[in-house]
């Protein structure tokens, strides 16, 4: 088996490989282009790379590889453009997201501005779903400090048409026909920038995951809070309370564990460091009851980048592998589940994103 | 009749790896990048978004004078023009 993580960063990516031994990390690809986002799909027989690559000065792209990153594959016309009825242009793609396991040619993307794409030829193209661009609360959708944009998009792998999305600052959407209409999913996430501490959507959600074993499950860090949902995203009970900081951007779920879950907790708004200006993990595997800290092979001395929103990630493996990368240009990995850690590269640029497979 | 345009090297493998391109004038700024989109289609979203709006850090100089100093995508090109395209140095 061997494992792939794509690690998009601010001025690139890098492909490091793992056969057994040592990781091996590959040179630069897409230089100076920002990886916001980056997928590896396994649903066909070859596993594809898919990146969102964005330069300052020639504007943002989805490219594709089917040979491991020997090659990029990027359309004459771009993969996403706005309809010219939008008055909107593609500031940058946030996400891009592989749909039902048996239909490998449904990709979905979240961009800045925040909207949501679907493409039915593995990403080559895509179109722009109106249901939510049309959403009667999309004025009222305010950028965060990264920017507008559906940043995480979650299928429901039982049902093509059932869809969670989430953005900051905006909240949590969700779908149950395709897109056609969306009803937001904020019930019990508080805010802590607006007058009403439970508004009804407007909420600054930074990263939802789903449960892979149990579908109706969702586990959500907020800027301010953790929480788990355990009726389809509809509404929230916080998980915060054992962590030592409630702030911070990731959270990811086991791939076949239902209830195990990691994050990267830090301290705000005061202190936007990590908790102790230790460079720690943290593991739930009761749903979010309890929280332990894994630093086993993590840098012990004081640490103070972030880990921003899609700089850890799981894979399938046998164990699972977690990972995760630091705005200081770290990228670590755990292939025993989060129990020990090494260093898969440094001094690479801030990582911006980090996608795992075992393949 | 006609006017050209000088691509910097990173432009080049969008346009066949072609240093300077020759498109019709007189005309505005708007018709030679209509042009561009017509004949080199991978280049021209290099420099406009999907609105046709010029990308922020793409500075296209007709005989020397930035487009947005004069009336941007409404400059004048006249026949026998250089159009030099430059991109902005930003960021770190």
């Amino acid at each position: 088996m061997t494992r792939l993580v794509a690690i998009g960063t601010e001025k690139g990516l890098f492909l490091a490989t793992h056969d057994g031994g040592g990781w091996d990390v590959s040179p630069l690809h897409f230089t100076v282009k920002s990886v916001y986002a980056v997928a590896i799909d396994t649903r066909g027989g070859t596993p594809r790379i898919l990146v969102g690559a964005s330069s300052a000065h020639w504007g943002p792209s989805v490219a594709i590889s089917s040979d491991l990153g020997k090659t990029w594959e990027e359309p004459d016309d771009p993969a996403i453009v706005f309809p010219e009825d939008t008055g909107a242009a593609l500031e940058r793609v946030w996400q891009l997201a592989p749909g039902p396991a048996d239909r490998p040619e449904i990709v979905y993307a979240g961009t800045e501005p925040s909207a949501l794409f679907r493409s039915e030829d593995g990403g080559r193209s895509f179109s722009l779903v109106r249901g939510l661009w049309e959403h009667p609360h999309r004025p009222t959708w305010e950028p965060g400090g990264g920017g507008q944009a559906i940043h995480t998009i979650l299928p429901d792998p039982r049902d093509d048409g059932r869809m969670v999305v989430a953005m900051s600052t905006g909240g949590v959407y969700r779908t149950a026909d395709g897109g056609e209409s969306w009803t937001p999913g904020n019930a019990g996430i508080k805010a802590v920038h607006v007058p009403d501490p439970f508004p009804e959507y407007g909420q600054c959600v930074h990263k939802v995951a789903r449960d892979n074993v149990d579908p109706d499950r969702f586990y959500a860090q907020v800027h301010h809070g953790v929480y788990r949902s355990d009726d389809g995203a509809a509404s929230w009970t916080s998980i915060a309370e054992p962590l030592p900081g409630d702030f911070g951007f990731p959270i990811v779920a086991h791939p076949s564990k239902p209830g195990t879950i990691y994050n990267f907790p830090m301290i705000a708004d005061m202190d936007r460091y990590p908790a102790d200006h230790r460079c720690r993990v943290y593991r739930s595997t009761d749903a979010g009851k309890s929280w332990e800290p894994l630093s086993e092979g993590l840098p012990a001395e004081p640490f103070y980048p972030s880990v921003l929103r899609d700089a850890m990630c799981v894979d399938a493996g046998e164990p699972a592998g977690v990972y995760f990368g630091s705005k200081s240009g770290e990228v670590f990995a755990s292939l025993d589940e989060g129990d020990s850690w090494t260093r898969v590269a440094a001094h690479l640029p801030a990582v911006l994103c980090v996608r795992a497979a075992a393949i | 009749m006609g006017a050209v345009i000088l691509l910097p090297g990173v432009l080049r493998p969008e346009a066949a790896d072609a240093s300077r391109l020759e498109v019709a004038a007189p005309g505005t700024v708007r018709d030679v990048l209509a042009e561009v989109a017509e004949r080199w289609p991978r280049l021209a979203k290099r420099l406009r978004d999907e609105r046709g709006d010029l990308r922020r850090y793409v500075n296209l100089y007709v005989d020397g004078e930035e487009c947005r100093r004069v009336k941007g995508l409404d400059t004048p090109v006249p026949d026998g023009a250089e159009i030099q395209i430059i991109p902005s140095v930003a960021g770190g």
